[in-house]
């Protein structure tokens, strides 16, 4: 119950944060050279100043701009986005119709780089400066510095192109109208590789926080106590090193949430996935920038749930926490 | 120095350094090697790698030598990563030593700001900063500047509150010192070095995000970079597949070569994680 | 005493690896321990006492090696023992506690379940049965409530309580053999005589062996059966207690027996009747947590404090931790600012300041630091740290580090070392260098706040005398800030008690530890540890210092 309070003091002290952040970004927005307008105008093939001012009137950008903030924030309490003129949609349907694939394609990358993560940190850990943790080392290095689209690219080439073995783009395979079980299986095999793709830095930096955690508290003082009461290595590690080098790694989630949806933006293009990430694309390519507000605004909450089920977490593994405040 | 042997004497530290020599000869030496526009025409489309002797490393679709991309590339990597992070670290230096050092609502409120920037993720807000401000080679550096700036401000905060309650910053106090030279000349040195190295994450960071954006097609056109190069050979990817492949290990060896530096500097200046 | 010998230690030697101060952290040392006695370990840091204990356990770092030697514990040779036979011994047959009980437990289990694990790992008894015998040995150390206690995790009890818990779960198999490893150095003193009680008590009940390691002559005359005295890896002297204590014969332990100041101060010296500084009222309220001023927790850390320092005197603050005796010498200096009171100092009131005039004023009051780790910037050289106030005032540099330079010769360390940085300086020579630094300024009044505690016996001794001396030939002015009583009685003229943020008493310091008034300092002083030999022993400048 505390830690719910705790965690739910945190979450309602990210309300203005998240203010701070829509109102910053809708003023940086009046500075794009021309608006939705203008961008309709251009697909519509041009038009006169007579209609461009009677399509400003019917989005209401003809009032000054504080008037502009104050009604869309107004509306933003009644979760209406807006609308966006280049899909035809209110902002809120376009954003909800792409948000599974992005969320589906955020859970399994992260669960792969935290498990991949912490199985390799502690192997590398565990046998410190011998052949395994220079191997996993030095690996963590590389894919470290692999921009995550080249890779992509290169996966398709190998799996997709050469052996022919995995999908190359898209979320299923639209052709064969499938139900049940057999869509799961051909939406999983879509997702394998924007996966990797998306998680492979993020294995990396987990693995080497893991790794380094793990040795900080090998040294610390209650695990010689451990050894001193008679526990075996394996006890050691279970009973009291893992648990305690898994703290670093849950703070990690949530700082690294943020950066996490922003690669997918990258990775959704690769492999041609409706998600969010490629919309926001989409969206700055085409200037729909009511769309682009609305993934600023969608994308920042689902950082802060990220945060809210980290505070969570944490507060679970670390008793001192919840003792606070 | 202790610090510079104990780099030496680590052989990652070692190769890193190379490679970073490496990839800075290619920038310099660039306008000697290839004197020519290297957005110029050149020759053939898709002439594969090693099997022309005027173009080593083949040309893209339109006929250009890739050797002379990923040359001039280099500068335009090695630029954007050291002037975004010069700019990020600025920043986060300037606006964690001040709330770490003052605590109380100044930090509140730039912590908060912080915490703003944090949540909106950093690509999506630099795809807004180059929707808005367009993607010219110095906007798009300071974007890339202005969205990495939390990290560090976090790390030298962590550090100045760590340091601020420290006895000889409060004996600098009992000796009459002014605020301004505790921080810099009290703090600031000390909380320096563990900044320095992770100057070398917002770079490799920078370089990644740059290459993203141009492979994206929303960074400079007009410039060779490394990540326009592989967008170009997205077109090709079936068959040449080398004109995307190239350019890749380019970034790679250079984002390595950047963190392993990194890294040896982390351990020349602290000394005793290394010994574990 | 038993003449069976639990564990002896037969020519150990162990070898420390390349690029350490020296090559041996023990060298050919012997030693043995019999059933029912507490063989205490006496030496300062780096005599090697801690790592003979983690040597017994075959606790000690990778690089660390066991070169040659045995060590015989219940007919067989640890050294040769195989790691599976080791876990068999350790928690089984050798228990250990450690200085530290805080770090010593694992922060995100609870007490119960870390002393079950004694029970699940070396025996096959049921949960429940695991459950009962937790709760009974938790009582056994006089843990309050102990069903409370087993579920609560180590951040819920204080430093005593988890030190108990530590002695419980040491005992829980009844180990033929405790290690002991500076248990009580951590804790304040009324904590430390309640623990040192129920080691003394448990280990007399069940006839154990303590092997206890101290660097405190007090600790060793309230426990000691036997003792060993360590110096650079080597035994130097061992004997009974009592002859060690009385009639060393080693140079080295005279030494450090004549350095241990006595609890019974040396006759008074005539004092002034102009106050140099006088405290009054002097009020601290912290507040932590709560959202806008609501619920938060109030803590008082100084309350209605009032005090005078005639000039050329020295007032010494006592008290435990969390006393409040840091935050009123931190008001004092003004690094924190009182919240009520007045504090006089030459006809200026300190508390009601400025913060620029306090930056102009500060070169009459300077203050000195306990550690001398922390409190010397490290990218400073020794001459600029110290010449660093005049030059903040306005003295040229070059004069600056001149004088710096005198004034090392003062403090007694070559000139020459100006050129140093901190790091290439002893513990006691960095408090030196603290002491020029807060000289330089040439302040009527010096606020030390545990300038000592921080440092091995010995080198306590010969701060303090300087400290002395520089009182005698500067004419300065002290407040002196400690938890131990024993300094306290030694370097103050007047002394003030601490308890809560509350000055229980106050006086000549003959009078309030001769003869104390308040129960709390009554029971400060019964827990200063080593009864007599606390009181009145032989030392090196008795009368003087």
């Amino acid at each position: 119950m505390r830690i719910l309070s705790l965690a739910g003091r945190r979450l309602a002290a990210s309300i203005p944060t998240l203010f701070l952040i829509l109102i910053g970004v809708f003023l940086l927005l009046q500075f794009a050279p021309g608006d939705t307008v203008d961008a309709l105008m251009a697909q519509m093939g041009g038009g006169d100043a007579a209609t461009a001012r009677e399509l400003r009137k019917f989005y209401g950008l003809d009032v000054s701009v504080p008037v502009r903030l104050g009604n869309y924030l107004l509306h933003l309490v009644q979760l209406d986005l807006g609308f966006s003129s280049i899909y035809g949609k209110p902002v809120a349907t376009v954003i909800l119709e792409r948000l599974p694939p992005t969320i589906l394609l955020m859970t399994a990358s992260l669960s792969f780089a935290f498990f991949f993560g912490l199985v390799f940190g502690i192997i590398a850990a565990r046998g410190v400066n011998k052949w395994p943790d220079t191997l996993i080392s030095t690996l963590g290095l590389i894919f470290y510095a692999t921009p995550s689209f080249w890779f992509g690219l290169m996966a398709i080439v190998v799996f997709s192109i050469y052996l022919q073995w995995l999908p190359a783009g898209g979320f299923e395979d639209i052709g064969q109208a499938q139900s049940g079980l057999w869509r799961m299986i051909d939406i999983a095999r879509h997702l394998i590789l924007p996966t990797l793709t998306l998680g492979l830095i993020f294995l990396a930096i987990y693995l080497r926080i893991m790794r380094a955690s793990m040795l900080e508290v090998l040294n610390l003082d209650y695990v010689r106590t451990a050894r001193a009461k008679g526990l075996d290595e394996t006890r050691v590690v279970m009973g009291h090193v893992l648990r305690n080098a898994l703290l670093p790694m849950v703070t990690l989630i949530g700082l690294q949430a943020g950066t996490m949806l922003g690669g997918s933006v990258v990775v959704e293009s690769v492999f041609s996935l409706p998600g969010l990430g490629r919309l926001a694309y989409e969206s700055v390519v085409q200037r729909d920038l009511n769309t682009l507000l609305g993934i600023v605004f969608v994308s920042a909450l689902l950082v802060i749930t990220v945060n809210f089920v980290v505070d969570l977490l944490y507060a679970r593994l670390d008793p001192r926490i919840s003792a606070e405040g | 120095m202790d610090a510079a042997k104990r780099y030496f004497r680590s052989p990652a530290a070692v190769i890193g350094l190379v490679l970073l020599l490496v990839v800075i000869a290619m920038a310099v030496s660039a306008g000697i090697l290839f004197p020519r526009d290297p957005l110029a025409l050149a020759g053939r489309p898709l002439v594969w790698p090693f099997s022309n002797p005027r173009f080593p490393l083949g040309t893209d679709n339109s006929g250009r030598d890739i050797a002379a991309q990923i040359f001039y590339g280099s500068r335009i990597s090695l630029l954007i990563g050291g002037v975004a992070t010069a700019i990020a670290v600025a920043i986060g230096t300037l606006i964690g030593a001040f709330a770490g050092y003052y605590g109380g609502w100044v930090d509140n409120i730039l912590m908060r700001i912080t915490e703003a920037f944090q949540t909106l993720p950093n690509f999506v807000l630099l795809l807004v900063l180059v929707a808005v401000f367009g993607s010219t080679l110095m906007t798009v550096t300071i974007a890339i500047g202005v969205v990495s700036w939390p990290a560090p401000a976090r790390l030298t905060r962590a550090e100045f509150l760590s340091l601020r309650n420290r006895e000889f910053v409060q004996a600098g106090r009992t000796l009459g010192m002014k605020d301004l030279q505790l921080i810099l000349g009290e703090i600031l040195p000390n909380a320096l070095p563990p900044v320095i190295v992770y100057a070398s994450v917002v770079m490799a960071l920078s370089i990644l995000l740059e290459s993203a954006l141009a492979f994206l097609r929303l960074s400079d056109p007009n410039v060779a970079s490394w990540g326009n190069l592989i967008g170009l050979g997205r077109d090709v990817l079936r068959v040449q597949w080398y004109v995307s492949a190239i350019p890749g290990i380019a970034i790679l060896v250079t984002v390595l070569a950047v963190s392993l530096v990194g890294q040896g500097l982390n351990d020349a200046l602290n000394p005793r994680l290394k010994s574990r | 005493m038993s003449d069976a010998k639990i564990l002896s230690l037969e020519g150990l030697s162990v070898r420390l690896p390349k690029g350490a101060d020296r090559t041996h952290a023990l060298n050919d040392v012997s030693l043995s321990i019999a059933s029912n006695e507490i063989l205490c370990v006496v030496g300062e840091s780096g005599s090697g006492k801690s790592m003979m204990a983690n040597a017994v356990m075959r606790l000690l770092p990778n690089e660390v090696k066991i070169e040659s030697g045995r060590m015989m514990f219940d007919g067989r040779d640890l050294c040769a023992a195989s790691p599976a036979e080791m876990r068999d011994v350790r928690g089984a047959g050798i228990a250990m506690i450690f200085q530290e009980p805080m770090t010593a437990l694992n922060p995100l289990r609870t007490i119960g379940d870390q002393v079950a694990e004694m029970f699940s790992v070396h025996t096959k008894l049921s949960g429940a049965e695991i459950n009962a015998r937790v709760l009974a040995l938790l009582a056994d150390v006089r843990i309050p409530d102990p069903k409370t206690a087993a579920k609560a995790y180590p951040h819920e009890l204080s430093g005593g309580q988890r030190q108990r818990a530590m002695i419980a779960m040491a005992l829980a198999l009844d180990p033929k053999l405790l290690i002991a490893d500076e248990p009580t150095t951590a804790l304040d003193v009324t904590t430390q005589a309640q623990i040192l009680k129920l080691i003394r008590d448990l280990q007399q009940r069940k006839k154990t062996a303590v092997l206890f390691i101290t660097h405190d002559f007090g600790v060793v005359a309230e426990i000691a059966d036997r003792v060993v005295v360590m110096q650079h890896g080597k035994i130097v002297e061992q004997g009974t207690a009592d002859a060690v204590l009385k009639h060393p014969t080693h140079p080295y332990t005279k030494q450090l027996i004549a350095a241990v100041p006595p609890l019974k101060a040396p006759p008074p010296r005539p004092l002034s009747s102009d106050n140099i500084l006088t405290i009054t009222n002097v009020s601290k309220t912290y507040r932590t947590g709560g959202f806008l001023g609501r619920g938060a927790r109030v803590t008082a850390a100084v309350k209605d404090a009032t005090l005078h320092l005639p000039r050329g005197a020295t007032l010494g603050i006592v008290g435990e931790s969390g006393s409040g005796k840091s935050t009123l010498a931190r008001c004092i200096v003004r690094l924190i600012d009182p919240d009520a009171g007045a504090i006089v100092l030459d006809g200026k009131d300190w508390a009601k300041m400025k913060r620029d005039e306090v930056r102009r004023e500060t070169q009459h009051i300077q203050m000195v630091f306990q550690d001398p780790f922390a409190s010397l910037n490290p990218r400073r050289k020794a001459a600029e740290l110290v010449a660093q106030g005049p030059i903040v005032h306005g003295t040229p540099r070059a004069t600056a580090i001149a004088e710096a330079r005198e004034l090392f010769a003062l403090v007694g360390l070559d000139p020459s070392a100006g050129d140093r940085f901190p790091h290439e300086f002893s513990g006691g020579q960095r408090q030196r260098i603290g002491l020029a630094r807060a000289l330089a300024l040439k302040p009527n009044v010096l606020v030390a706040d545990e300038p000592v505690s921080a440092l091995d016996v010995s080198v306590q001794a010969q701060v303090l005398k300087l400290l002395g001396e520089l009182r005698e030939r500067l004419g300065l002015s002290i407040v002196f800030i400690t938890h131990d009583l024993r300094v306290a009685a030694q370097v103050c003229d007047l002394v003030a008690v601490m308890k809560e943020g509350e000055i229980v008493e106050h006086g000549l310091v003959a009078d309030v530890f001769g003869r104390p008034q308040h129960p709390y300092t009554q029971a400060l002083i019964a827990a200063v540890p080593g009864g007599e030999f606390a009181r009145e022993h032989e030392t090196a400048g008795s009368a003087g210092a």
